[in-house]
This record gives structure tokens, C-alpha cells and sequence, in this order.
């Protein structure tokens, strides 16, 4: 291996350009001022290579060097590790194609699982272009910001920076620069080992150490202060209309079909005569199906009176009375209880609280029992008392069926023993 | 011995710095000295066309979708027509970026910059469509999956939403890889600058780049993965848009052949269009020695390649539709050539296959006016093959009482061409006040950046 500080005798070197440096090596520094390092500029990219190994060569380690371009086999001369960022964008990608998968998984198998024409609710095959997105997504990420966190970037300000020779590192010049941490560093010697390495100027380094110069600015505050409570605003807004209430109808910004021009029925609209949008039905007309000229049928009446007998219409089978029980388990039971009793369970939980009961249908002084056929018809069709009438409900025929069950009920709870089937009598 | 030879070659190392300055300067000076007159009346035209497309949309947002000529029939028209040619076009950008970069073509590197930029600005043309055809598109966010008091997911099995993962992370990572890219020639500019806005917009954009050796490792290795992950995502990104035809019954787009034919097609007229703006830029911006005639011709070569995949990807389609034996998707393809948009077809046969044959011949190569000019017509035969394939397949399905024939409307047209609008209002922008090439890649390729080597 040639020596180190060898150098071509026809070749001599250019005298650097030492500012501020006088003939004894000692420098007129402010006393505010600390050594930052030393920036030496080199011309070529060759020259800058073998200078960083030259550096690196004496065992240092607290230098780098700059250039508008990646200098190819720089990393070599400077003893640079292989960067770990691919294990980084490798883990990246796994959690992207894990996390594309299980994200996939929970919302469309677990957390809401979506029946999409019969087809299973979650399968691989479906998932693979999604979950191929994200992995690529997760590894650009990391490739990106593990880049730039590795870099240490954003960092807007360095002691460099002062150099106003730097400023064409970005354009044509090629830097090395050695930090004055470095505990080989020794201001006059590594200067000697700059100027051996070819260096064709060589500057020294100082960093303000006065306060005001190494605090961030108080602009930069104060933009980055104006900036958050902007940014807090619309989240403010949002908060505020969560936790209040408005008596104002809310913005739509789109009306989402909303408002349409048209009226709904019982609106007032002004186009009519009587202003009512509703147009009711037309004097001297039925609509079809609203006949309704079976009296018994629909009222309970004939000529005027209850009817004690059916209507024609209803034939008392066991299907009628099975359909009347299952009709009246579901609209009756809760009020009137089981067995008609009174004791349902909409009265039986109102007891702790008030006194209320229900009728009780079966009892053998009940008005139920000694009600005509159509008057207790027209009291399921219409109610009675607190009791809600329930022809929006229950069909016509489902309410006979329901007053056939009644009947079923009021005949089971007083029967007297000789009118029970002989082999179910008891003594 | 290192240092022996280093001084041996000190006027070859002058010159090298003469050249990196030459660069610097031919490229900063556009972005920071004032910029040639063409661009003040180029600039007025395109913020017109965008002013269409402002006013387009907004009164789509007030009306809704029936202004457009869509019909019952046609559900997917020139919106859709338009989304698919935007992404294609972007292709190129990452495919000159990502891809030749892994295949070490060095010729990339004077263009890839606009292409990425390019690619970037037709992502955000394309971006718009599927989101204005949607009928409600301040329901968009919809497709984003959040917890939401409707507890509502979005459904992962429909093509459609795999295309917002897809677009999404395209334009992601393209942003991404066009800004790492840009980094140290924004430092560049910031160094250059002389006035204090720039100095400050550029410093805060150049995140303090100062070229260290150990940064620029970090920066190749990252550029280099981040090339390697985007080959895939846009070999994939075309693919699911294809899918959102693929996976459909619709005879004309029930077809295996789709993915790969959709990615040529984009590479085919992302090529068209990177020609397109480029040719005229680097005469305007008088960059001709960086980008020369030598990448022009590689890039019809590579357009040439590609069409020949599209016309091929044509000839398969029409034979297997005879092939399957299958009367209804025989019958479409027939429709296609024979029916009422057979001068659609013929206006894409003719601007797709028989335009690029002159690539053939060197002397149209080495014509940079005769290349804008096929490139302008390869543009305008794959708009009309997405037109093809989405109107002339939806007009006549399988039920005669559903066929329909599509007309335009004045609000089609208009979004069409405020697309054209926003793409060059942004690239005007970008070439006015960007770094237009990239420098450093520039020089890292140039021989200069060897000088003074051992081993050179």
C-alpha cells in the first residue's frame, strides 16, 4: 500500500486558503464562537474518494462528505455500513399484507359479516388484491419516512450552512467535512491531512453558541403557534356542535333529496282551494275494495243492533280457533294475561308502581261474558275504555277468529264439572 | 495510490465541474429566472380549460348525473371512458421511473422527472371520475373503511373497491417517489435562489438536504427499493381497472385477456403522451441536449413494442369471442366492428395498430414534429379504445329492448376537456417554478461524475 501522504513531486500542492488563520496557527475567534469542524473542497470525485480514505485511514470517524450527486464508491472509501432500511420496508410490507388481510377479515366476516350473493364470507382469493395494495402501500411508507428518519431529516439548519461556499454542493462542488468531535481531531494536524489529501480549499467551521443564535426563532413560533390553533378550529366547531343543542335546522350543504317539490298528504299547500294537500276522497264514490256492505261482518251490526250470532262469513272450525289463539297470545296476552285472566304481564309490572288492572274477561260476572258477539267484536275493532282499539292491527278475520278464542276461554274458565268429557272428569 | 492519480487527471476535473454547472444552470434558470412569453398565453388557455371543468362539475354537483349522456343502458360512459385513459396514461411515468431504473437504462434519467410529474397530474385527472360519476360524490368518503355511527364497512369483494386501494396507493406512492426524487434538486434551487420566498419555500421543501455521502446512501438504496415496489403496484394498478370489466358477465368485458392488454395500452399511450408534452417543453425550455433526439427514439421504440401488444391484444380478443363459440360475445365483438360504433373501432384500429408502424423508419423517429404528431393521434385512438370497450359493449347487451345508442352531452365534453385543463395548468406550474429535470441523476450518469477514478 503507497503511503498515505505521498504526493507527486511535479505536482505541487495549492496552498489553502487558510481565512482567518494567521502565520502562528492561532485564530482571532469570537469568544461566543465554537469550532464546529473543517470543510475542505475537493475537485474531482476521484479525488474526493481517495481523500475520504485517506481520512478514514488516519481513524476517524466523525466525518462525511458532500456532493451534488451520489458519488459511486464513496460508501467503500468511507467505510459506510449497508443500511438496514430493506429489513425495515421487509417488516413494513409483512404488517401491510397482514394488516390488509385481518382489516378485510374483521369488517367484512367478523365485525358485520356481508352475505354477498351466498358466496362465503371471507375466502382468500377475494382478499388478494386489496391486501396486495396494502402491503406495497406499508412498504412505501417505510421505505419513505425510514429514509428520511435514518437521514435525520428534516433538519433545516446546519453548521455548514454558514459556509457560503457550501451553498454549490448542491451544484458542482464536492466537500469532505470533519467534525471537531472527533477525538482524532486536532485543528493544525488534520488541516496538514486535508491539505496532503488534495484538498483545493480548506475553511474552518464555527457555530454561534450564543443563545439567541441557537434558539429557534420566535417567527417560527409564532407561525407554528397560529398554525395549531387554526388547525384546532373545525375540530372545535365539531365538538361544540356535539355537546349543544340548536333550535336551527342544520346546514345541508348538498339537500340529499331532502326538499323535493312535491307535497306530502295532510301539508298545507296553497294550489288547492280548501289549501289542504291531502284531496280526500271524491263525493259519491268508493274506492274499490272499501264497500265493506257486510255489516256484521265489519261492524258487528245487523239492522242497527250487536249481532249475537257469526257473520256468515265466519265458520267456527278448530283452525279458525287455533289461528284466534295465536292472534291473541301476540296482541292480547300482554294486557289480558294467558288465560284472560287480567293478569298480563303489561299490568302485573305497572302493580309496583300504580294500581291497574286489565279486564278480566273469563270472570262469571265479566261485562265480556255477558256482552253480545258484535259488541265485543267492536270492542277489539274499535276499544273500550283506556283500552286502544286494534283494527289498525288485527285483519277482520283475524278479530273474529280472536272473539271465537275469547268465547273459548270464557266457556273453559266456567265450566261446571258435569259438562266436562267423561274420562277427563275428576271427584 | 489513490491519491497519486487523483491530481493526474486536474483538468479533467475542471471540466467535469464546468459540466455539472451546466446542468445546474440550464435547468435552475428555468424554474428561477422569468420564463419565455409562450408560457403566459399557454398558461391563460389551460386555466380556461380548467375553468370548464370548474364549472362542469359544479353544475353536476347541483343537477346530478342526467346533464351527461349516460342512459339507463349506459350507466358507464365518458366518465369512466375518461378515469381509464388518465390512468394509463400515468402508467408511463412510473414504468419510465420505477422500471427502467431497475433495468439501469440510463437514458431514463432525463426524463423521468416530467414523467413522474406527468404521471402525478393524470393521476389527479384520473382520481376525479370515479368520484363525480358516483351520482353523490360527497358520499365518497364512504369508500374510505372508518368506524362510523352506521356501523357501515365497505365491501372488499367488489372490483370497484379494490380500485380505491389501487388509485389510492398509486397516487401515493407516486407522490412519494416524484417528491424523494425531487429532494436534493430542490435544495439545489434553494441554494440558487436570490430571492426570500423562494429561499424559504425551497428550504422548507428541500428538508435541509446538504448531499452528505451517508444521506445519499440511505436516499439510492430507498430510491432504488421504492423502484422496485412500484414496478409491481403498477403492473397492478392497470390490472384491477381492467378488473372492474373483467370480473363483470357483460359480454365485451368478461375477458381474461384484459390485464395484461389494459397494462400495454397504458404503457402505449403514457409513452404517446410523455412524447406528446416533452417534445414541444424541451424546445420551449431549451433543454434539447438533455433530452435528445437518442431518448426520443427509444421512446418510439418503446411505443412501437407496445402497440404491437395492443394490436395483438385486438387480434386475440376478436378470435377468442369467434373461438368460444359463444353467440352473445361473438355477436358483441361483431356489433363492435359492424354496428353503430364501428367508426369508433375503426378510429381506434387505425390510431393504435397501422399509427405506430412508422416507427419503424428511423427518418419519423428522428422527427420530432412528425412524432407529436403520431403521438397526438395514438392519444386519441386510446381514448377511443376505452370508448370501445365501455359504450360499444354496453349499448348492445344480451336483451334487444335494452339496446340503446349513446350521445354526448355539452357537460360530457366540458369535463373532458377541463381534465386536459387541470393536467396542463399543473404541468405548467411544475415546469415554471419545479426542477424540470433531475439534475442530480443527471450528473451521477454523466461521465463527469467519474472523474478522477482510479478505475476509470
Amino acid at each position: 500500500m503507497a503511503t498515505e501522504t505521498q504526493t507527486p513531486a511535479d505536482e505541487p500542492l495549492p496552498p489553502p486558503p487558510l481565512d482567518g488563520v494567521d502565520d502562528h496557527g492561532t485564530f482571532d475567534q469570537p469568544p461566543h464562537e465554537e469550532l464546529h469542524g473543517l470543510l475542505a473542497e475537493f475537485d474531482t470525485p476521484g479525488a474526493l474518494i481517495a481523500a475520504a480514505r485517506k481520512v478514514k485511514n488516519a481513524g476517524f470517524t466523525e466525518f462525511d462528505c458532500y456532493s451534488p450527486f451520489p458519488v459511486h464508491g464513496i460508501d467503500a472509501a468511507m467505510g459506510i455500513k449497508p443500511t438496514r432500511l430493506p429489513l425495515a420496508v421487509f417488516a413494513g410490507g409483512v404488517v401491510g399484507l397482514a394488516g390488509g388481510l385481518f382489516m378485510q377479515w374483521w369488517m367484512n366476516a367478523h365485525n358485520w359479516p356481508w352475505n354477498v350473493g351466498g358466496k362465503p364470507t371471507w375466502s382468500i382469493p377475494a382478499s388478494i388484491p386489496i391486501a396486495y395494495e396494502t402491503t406495497i402501500l406499508v412498504a412505501v411508507l417505510t421505505t419513505f419516512f425510514g429514509m428520511w428518519a435514518a437521514n435525520k431529516l428534516p433538519q433545516v439548519w446546519h453548521p455548514f450552512f454558514r459556509i457560503e461556499r457550501f451553498a454549490t454542493v448542491t451544484d458542482d462542488a464536492l466537500f469532505l467535512g470533519i467534525e471537531a468531535g472527533d477525538k482524532r481531531f486536532e485543528l493544525q494536524q488534520t488541516k496538514q491531512l486535508l491539505v496532503a489529501a488534495g484538498a483545493t480549499h480548506i475553511e474552518e467551521c464555527y457555530v454561534d453558541t450564543r443563545p439567541e443564535q441557537t434558539q429557534v426563532p420566535r417567527q417560527v413560533w409564532a407561525v407554528l403557534t397560529v398554525v395549531t390553533i387554526v388547525a384546532i378550529i373545525p375540530f372545535a366547531l365539531a365538538f361544540k356542535a356535539r355537546a349543544s343543542k340548536s333550535s336551527q335546522p342544520h346546514w345541508h350543504v348538498f339537500s340529499d333529496m331532502d326538499y323535493q317539490p312535491k307535497a306530502k298528504s295532510d301539508q298545507a299547500f296553497d294550489e288547492f282551494s280548501d289549501g289542504r294537500a291531502n284531496r280526500g276522497e271524491i263525493l259519491g264514490t268508493i274506492a274499490r275494495g272499501q264497500l265493506k256492505a257486510d255489516t256484521a261482518l265489519y261492524q258487528g251490526l245487523r239492522e242497527g243492533a250487536w249481532i249475537t250470532d257469526l257473520p256468515a262469513d265466519i265458520v267456527p272450525t278448530m283452525a279458525v280457533l287455533n289461528r284466534g289463539q295465536e292472534r291473541y297470545n301476540i296482541y292480547c296476552s300482554p294486557c289480558h294475561g294467558y288465560d284472560g285472566g287480567g293478569h298480563g304481564i303489561v299490568p302485573e309490572r305497572v302493580s309496583t308502581y300504580a294500581v291497574w288492572e286489565a279486564r278480566n274477561l273469563v270472570a262469571s260476572n265479566s261485562i265480556a261474558i255477558t256482552m253480545a258477539n258484535g259488541q265485543l267484536y267492536n270492542t277489539i275493532s274499535n276499544g273500550y275504555n283506556t283500552m286502544m282499539g286494534y283494527a289498525a292491527q288485527i285483519p277482520v278475520r283475524d278479530r273474529w277468529a280472536i272473539l271465537l278464542y275469547v268465547r273459548a276461554l270464557q266457556r273453559a274458565q266456567n265450566a261446571i264439572r258435569d259438562e266436562l268429557p267423561a274420562n277427563t272428569q275428576v271427584r | 495510490m489513490a491519491a497519486t492519480e487523483a491530481h493526474d487527471d486536474h483538468g479533467a476535473g475542471q471540466s467535469a465541474r464546468a459540466v455539472f454547472r451546466g446542468i445546474t444552470h440550464d435547468v435552475t434558470s428555468i424554474a428561477l429566472t422569468p420564463i419565455g412569453k409562450w408560457w403566459y398565453p399557454a398558461f391563460g388557455v389551460a386555466l380556461l380549460l380548467l375553468g370548464l371543468l370548474v364549472v362542469a362539475i359544479t353544475h353536476l354537483f347541483q343537477t346530478g348525473i342526467g346533464i351527461w349522456g349516460n342512459n339507463n343502458v349506459q350507466g358507464w360512459a365518458w366518465d369512466i371512458t375518461n378515469f381509464v385513459f388518465w390512468v394509463g396514461i400515468a402508467h408511463a411515468g412510473t414504468l419510465i421511473s420505477a422500471v427502467l431504473y431497475l433495468f439501469r437504462q440510463d437514458w431514463r434519467t432525463s426524463i423521468n422527472r416530467s414523467a413522474e410529474a406527468m404521471t402525478i397530474f393524470a393521476v389527479a385527472c384520473a382520481g376525479i371520475f370515479p368520484i363525480i360519476h358516483t351520482g353523490r360524490p360527497w358520499f365518497a368518503w364512504w369508500m374510505i373503511p372508518h368506524p362510523n355511527d352506521m356501523g357501515m364497512w365497505p365491501q372488499f369483494r367488489s372490483p370497484l373497491m379494490w380500485d380505491v386501494f389501487a388509485i389510492s396507493t398509486y397516487a401515493t406512492t407516486s407522490i412519494l417517489f416524484w417528491y424523494m426524487g425531487m429532494v436534493p434538486d430542490l435544495a439545489t434551487l434553494r441554494d440558487k435562489s436570490k430571492d426570500k420566498v423562494r429561499q424559504v419555500v425551497f428550504g422548507l421543501l428541500s428538508l435541509g438536504w446538504r448531499g452528505s455521502a451517508r444521506q445519499w446512501h440511505r436516499y439510492e438504496r430507498a430510491y432504488l427499493i421504492l423502484a422496485a415496489l412500484a414496478t409491481p403496484l403498477v403492473l397492478s394498478v392497470h390490472s384491477v381497472v381492467s378488473f372492474d370489466f373483467a370480473t363483470s358477465q357483460n359480454t365485451g368485458w368478461h375477458t381474461t385477456i384484459f390485464p395484461p392488454y389494459f397494462v400495454a395500452g397504458a404503457i402505449f399511450s403514457g409513452f404517446a403522451m410523455v412524447m406528446t408534452i416533452m417534445i414541444p417543453a424541451r424546445e420551449l425550455l431549451k433543454l434539447r441536449h438533455i433530452i435528445t433526439d437518442a431518448h426520443v427514439e427509444a421512446m418510439c421504440k418503446v411505443t412501437l413494442a407496445t402497440g404491437m401488444m395492443v394490436g395483438a391484444g385486438y387480434s386475440i380478443e376478436l378470435f377468442t369471442a369467434w373461438y368460444s363459440g359463444n353467440i352473445y360475445e361473438w355477436f358483441t365483438f361483431r356489433n363492435r366492428i359492424l354496428g353503430p360504433y364501428a367508426w369508433a373501432y375503426f378510429i381506434m384500429v387505425t390510431c393504435n395498430v397501422l399509427v405506430p408502424q412508422f416507427f419503424w423508419f428511423k427518418k419519423v423517429r428522428t422527427n420530432p414534429w412528425a412524432v407529436v404528431g403520431l403521438c397526438i393521434l395514438i392519444n386519441v385512438g386510446m381514448w377511443f379504445e376505452r370508448f370501445v370497450i365501455i359504450v360499444s359493449s354496453l349499448a348492445r347487451q344480451a336483451l334487444p329492448g335494452q339496446w340503446a345508442y349513446f350521445s354526448p352531452t355539452r357537460w360530457d365534453a366540458m369535463t373532458l376537456l377541463g381534465s386536459f385543463g387541470l393536467f396542463f395548468t399543473l404541468f405548467l406550474l411544475f415546469i415554471r417554478f419545479g426542477p424540470v429535470v433531475a439534475m442530480a441523476e443527471v450528473k451521477s450518469v454523466s461521465p463527469a461524475a467519474h472523474a478522477g477514478k482510479d478505475d476509470h
